[in-house]
């Protein structure tokens, strides 16, 4: 007992001194990363202290650039995890590399997903009115309710299995698949009702026909098991490419056909949605018809949905094609294509249009502020930050350059 | 481009490790601030006012969801507040808890053929229930529409002009009160609910400002404080209700209580009194002798949006 908690202490400490030590590029990444936090921070005491006046949102549309990003992010931190699906229909893949991949993304996603709505809400200093027991949380009836309840338990997940997967190869023993196997299952159960809840919040509102339909929680998943392999797999290729990690060249190939089969799935179900929109449009189909191309000359979206389809296609199709897929040259540029699209489609092309035009039929644009830039930029260098630290620290373990010393 | 990227000689995953300097300098800076909060322990030089202030505030904001406050903490509440709108800004405001009258369920009717769109009722609203002066916030929308239909979102709730408009006609919007209003399970910390009097209210001091119910509400009733609201305290409604028209801060939701400081007193809301045309009509559904019960059962009387199974008691009707 009193070892283990000689090990813990060296453990953290380690991993400590580890962050800090580095070569010029990871300080000057950092470093950087550090800069756009800070402002950020910054933006949002202003924020703070003049209400959410300073973002371009209303009460037409009350929710932005933060709540899009928010949406956007669940998807990527559930489908990180999604990774280790394929881990085990293929059997051959060594696990660990892909879990700790996987979770560290989850993990930056997480934590990302948690800054976009502290600062979207108005009174941040009352989070305790959530906290059952001490305040009321409003579960079962609140969707939002179910979404801090799975995301935090997520994030409790994905923090325990790399930590004691890393605990353990740091202490010199092989982790137990008894022990963190189970785990990873819920994790994956996990992701998807993860996603599923973030749909549901929207899909739960009667009032937002937009949102209000069945197929955005299938969307939400294909576009996620897209977007967050696609990420992930960029993310190999950088590791691959600039570090002397080896990744299995196979993992990388089976990854790419897993995106692939999401893009095109993805792609299927949004010819669906225009289908079912525009064939014989109805008043529900004016939100559509704003995003894609805008009424009464007010079209902000207009752009970015076209932007974020050509890309989509563009992407789906080179990934599609093997001679294509199979060349890192073609790859990754489709994989980071792929990432923006549906940034773009699942971020801002799904939030506000559901808020335009507004139930009683005012079209009021929304174009996020200086302030909203500023401060998602800030978190966004925060989930970099986060996950740079620890996909780095789970490699220096993964590969013995960190490990217990007995004194 | 592979060949450039290749001369570029990454070592981001550490291979060497070299210095610990950025790091220990942003570790400073961190420690630099927590240190320039704590050293400002100037409590002992705060006048007795200021304490006392600071006090409440401290109580203030430790308290519960005024619906699970039992009738003693509720008065408790409400005297802290009375202090304290005299100490913060010298204003002598009674801030009301009283609870629904029993037997009383209350309901709206407008009358779409007398309404001439002259506004008096927004007026109103604004100085009873002490709203944002800044952005003249509205509980009450009125639509313009032209003859031929009679969809409210056809309609224009942002006109300036001289009213009546010839072929035109005004239908007001504000909040229904639904029996089954879609605002109210949503909200992640219990702090909106309709009370046994049928008005949907708000605790503005439980309310954590996320918006949920205000994207769920198919009525656009409620409305957001995106800043702090500006009311100045000549032109401040005295009498006020915990759940009604007290001052508000910002980053908290607020809607129409159907004036719930007049209406639980007997009187009729702001908006009602305030109508030159007699358009507005407030009553009690229950009593089977009201005007608004007469209303409903003899004229031809529809709601907005019933499809949405939202059941509002805010009916709409003809002469």
């Amino acid at each position: 007992m009193k070892e283990n908690t000689h090990i813990l202490f060296s453990f953290v400490r380690d991993l400590l001194s580890y962050s800090l030590r580095g070569s010029r590029h990871y300080h000057l990444w950092m470093g950087l990363l550090t800069f756009f936090m800070i402002l950020g921070a910054v933006f949002y005491i202003h924020q703070l202290r003049e209400g959410l006046t300073v973002t371009g949102m209303n009460d037409y549309v009350s929710w932005g650039l933060y709540i899009s990003n928010f949406t956007f992010l669940v998807g990527l931190a559930a489908a990180a995890v999604m990774l280790v699906i394929p881990a085990y229909v293929f059997s051959d893949i060594d696990l660990y590399k892909v879990v700790l991949i996987g979770e560290g993304v989850a993990v930056g996603a997480l934590f990302m997903c948690l800054a976009f709505v502290t600062v979207d809400i108005g009174g941040p200093h009352r989070f305790w009115h959530l906290i059952p027991g001490m305040g009321r949380l409003n579960f079962p009836a609140s969707l939002l309710a179910w979404d801090i309840l799975v995301l935090n338990g997520y994030l409790a997940i994905n923090l325990l299995i790399p930590f004691y997967i890393l605990y353990s190869k740091y202490a010199g023993k092989k982790p137990n698949k008894r022990i963190y196997v189970p785990f990873v299952f819920v994790s994956i159960f996990w992701a998807v009702a993860l996603h599923m809840v973030t749909a549901f919040l929207y899909a739960g509102l009667s009032a937002r026909p937009f949102w209000n339909n069945s197929l955005l929680g299938p969307r939400f998943l294909a576009s996620a098991f897209a977007a967050g392999p696609a990420f992930i797999l960029a993310m190999l290729g950088f590791v691959k490419r600039f570090s002397d990690f080896s990744i299995n060249e196979s993992i990388l190939r089976k990854i790419a056909v897993i995106v692939t089969i999401a893009a095109q799935i993805n792609l299927v179900m949004l010819g669906s949605e225009l289908f079912k929109e525009f064939y014989n449009p109805t008043h529900h189909s004016i939100s559509a018809v704003y995003l894609f191309f805008g009424i009464e000359g007010k079209n902000a979206l207009v752009p970015w949905i076209w932007t974020a389809i050509g890309l989509n296609v563009l992407a789906t199709l080179t990934l599609t094609i093997h001679r294509y897929r199979n060349r890192d040259l073609f790859l990754y540029p489709a994989c980071i294509l792929l990432f923006v699209a549906i940034w773009i489609e699942k971020g801002m092309g799904l939030v506000i249009p559901g808020f335009i035009p507004s139930p009683l039929g005012s079209v009021v644009e929304y174009h996020p502020s200086l302030v909203e830039l500023a401060v998602t930029l800030g978190i966004w260098a925060f989930g970099l930050f986060v996950i740079s630290l620890l996909v780095r620290l789970g490699f220096a373990v993964e590969q013995h350059r960190i490990v217990y010393r007995k004194i | 481009m592979k060949k450039f990227i290749g001369k570029i000689k990454w070592d981001f995953f550490g291979k060497k490790s070299l210095s610990r300097r950025g790091f220990l300098q942003g570790a400073s800076l961190l420690a630099g601030v927590g240190a320039s909060i704590v050293g400002t322990g100037a409590v002992r030089n705060l006048s007795r006012e200021d304490r006392e202030r600071l006090g409440l505030s401290w109580e203030e904001y430790f308290k519960g969801n005024y619906r699970y406050m039992t009738a003693r903490e509720k008065r408790k509440t409400v005297k802290r507040l009375e202090r304290l709108a005299k100490i913060r800004r010298d204003e002598t405001v009674r801030i009301s808890d009283n609870g629904p009258i029993e037997h009383v369920l209350y309901g709206y009717a407008f009358n779409i053929s007398k309404c001439q769109g002259y506004m008096d009722c927004i007026d109103a609203c604004l100085k009873e229930n002490n709203l944002d002066r800044k952005s003249n916030m509205q509980y009450i929308k009125i639509f313009e529409v032209e003859n031929g239909t009679l969809s409210v979102d056809r309609g224009d709730s942002e006109f300036y002009h001289e009213v009546p408009r010839e072929g035109h006609f005004y239908m007001g919007t504000q909040c229904m009160h639904c029996e089954n209003p879609p605002c109210v399970p949503v909200c992640p910390t219990e702090a909106t609910w309709k009370e046994d009097d049928g008005i949907v209210v708000v605790d503005y001091d439980w309310c954590i400002g996320c918006r949920y119910c205000e994207a769920a509400c198919p009525y656009e009733a409620r409305k957001f404080n995106w800043a702090e609201p500006v009311v100045p305290s000549g032109e401040l409604t005295k009498e006020q209700h915990y759940l009604g028209n007290r001052r508000k801060a910002k980053g908290v939701m607020e809607k129409c209580t159907f004036c719930i400081q007049r209406s639980r007193r007997g009187e009729n809301p702001a908006c009602v009194e305030a109508c030159p045309t007699g358009a507005r009509v407030f009553g009690n559904l229950l009593d089977p002798d009201s005007e608004i019960r007469k209303i409903i059962e003899t004229k031809k009387v529809f709601r907005l949006k019933e499809e949405l199974e939202t059941e509002p008691k805010f009916w709409y009707y003809m002469d």
